[in-house]
């Protein structure tokens, strides 16, 4: 079974790899490119822990087969900011309303909601966890992460009001 | 879980696919491979040759047609979901497109390859039936043939589309909406879908359409996707809706798993056909 050279860019950066075709994009990510943002939970498109943006859509990293994927681009949680850059307003967001407890679900959760903001700025609540259908949480019960997103589209430049100046001298 | 290894080539055309699939006798059709791959890396599908139709842009188009809209083959669920021509004269599709799995899945899923697919518990294969779809499959030399939905989901995971062809477009005739009333607003199609979470396949589900030509299709109540033709016969002659729900059951043969057994499954059915029918506004 002959190998395939693809070439895609991985947040922001272009690579040329020759992968076996039966290669899972989620598994491209993690051991060739050393991406171990995007999590392999259920690796049965149930879960959602392995969600990234495959031009401009929100996909499932374990349904996809690397080669499906060449001459696209993919975002992974690793290519929403660079080093020292502060948070983007869905990571801010799950910081503020501690959208996560064990972090096992987060990327793929940052990505699918980062997948909405981008099409729905102001998503309500309904819409929110629609949009999460996809993304299964087994430690918070999904309420703080749909704070989190909330919170993201409430404050979409990210940065966290002073509270001394918000909330009056009481605080 | 990692599928058996395949040699993988990338179709240019339509044409081009027809002859790769002349030239591999134990090869397959990728576009989104949300049901083909999970059956690859569970090794129930265990392929040779990969032929990728992904990129053909041609089929991904709807179209209006006058009397129908053309779905091509490659139309992503999200399209169909969000397809303004769609919601206007085919809104049962569009609806029921939007139910199927979640955001991620629906992103890359296509209507051809969950009408050859063939899963009894998917969504999409109740609207082709509900709603009298005629399928468009291509053979090896370019030619066209029509099959209407009603005969083309055959068996489990079987279709009328023969090793060689492939399905390229699902034709959907243009629905008239009902006439509306101050008095009462109706919308004429509903979808009910019972499942335990959002993101899952049905355990059952009941499409309806009504109007001139009116069509009653059942998920996961059998082996096949099923057309309900005694209750579908009995809306078009206008019988009571508590008639059509005790109809809707006649020829099933639900199977019982670890979510149903075959009673529940038709009392749900039942169920959930009186409620479609009255969100649809049948009275």
């Amino acid at each position: 079974m002959s190998k395939i050279e693809i070439t895609l860019t991985v947040n922001g950066e272009q690579h040329t790899d020759e992968v076996e075709p039966r290669l899972l994009l989620v598994q491209y990510l993690r051991d060739v490119r050393r991406l171990t943002g995007s999590h392999i939970g259920c690796d049965t498109s149930n879960c959602g822990a392995c969600t990234v943006i495959l031009d401009g859509d929100a996909v499932k990293s374990c349904t996809v087969l690397a080669v499906q994927a060449r001459g696209g681009e993919v975002t992974t949680v690793e290519g929403l900011i660079g080093p020292g850059e502060p948070f983007t307003p869905v990571q801010q967001g799950f910081h503020q309303e501690h959208g996560l407890q064990c972090g096992y679900c987060t990327p793929g959760m940052i990505m699918a909601s980062t997948a909405l903001l981008t099409e729905n700025a102001d998503p309500t609540d309904s819409e929110i966890r629609h949009a999460l259908e996809g993304n299964l949480c087994r430690c918070t019960g999904y309420q703080t992460i749909v704070n989190s997103v909330r919170w993201a589209a409430e404050h979409p430049d990210g940065v966290v009001p002073d509270r001394a100046a918000t909330n009056g001298a009481h605080q | 879980m990692i599928p058996a290894a395949f040699d993988y080539v990338e179709a240019e055309s339509i044409q081009h696919a027809l002859a790769l699939l002349g030239q591999h006798d134990d090869s397959k059709l990728i576009a989104g491979g949300h049901s083909l791959v999970p059956m690859m890396k569970l090794r129930l599908a265990t392929p040779s040759v990969l032929i990728d139709i992904g990129r053909l842009d041609e089929l991904s188009r709807i179209e209006d047609r006058g009397d129908h809209v053309a779905v091509g083959a490659l139309a992503r669920h999200r399209s169909v979901e969000r397809s303004a021509l769609l919601a206007q004269h085919v809104g049962l599709l569009a609806h029921i497109a939007a139910q199927i799995g979640d955001p991620q899945v629906r992103n890359r899923g296509t209507m051809g390859g969950s009408m050859v697919h063939c899963d009894p518990a998917a969504d999409l294969p109740a609207a082709a039936l509900a709603l009298r779809s005629t399928m468009v499959i291509a053979g090896a030399n370019g030619e066209r043939r029509e099959v209407p939905a009603s005969d083309f989901f055959l068996g489990f995971m079987e279709t009328a589309v023969a090793h060689g062809e492939m399905l390229i477009e699902v034709r959907y005739p243009k629905q008239t909406p009902p006439q509306q009333t101050a008095a009462k607003q109706t919308v004429g199609w509903n979808y009910q879908k019972f499942c335990r979470r959002a993101m899952d396949y049905a355990i059952v589900g009941v499409a309806v359409q009504l109007g001139s030509d009116p069509g009653i299709a059942l998920v996961n109540m059998g082996s096949v996707p099923h057309f309900a033709a005694a209750a579908s016969s009995a809306l078009a002659a206008g019988e009571s809706a508590a008639r059509v729900a005790e109809l809707v059951v006649e020829g099933t043969e639900p199977l019982a798993d670890a979510n149903a057994t075959a009673d529940y499954r038709r009392h749900l059915a039942r169920t959930l056909t009186a409620r479609a029918l009255a969100a649809a506004g049948y009275a």
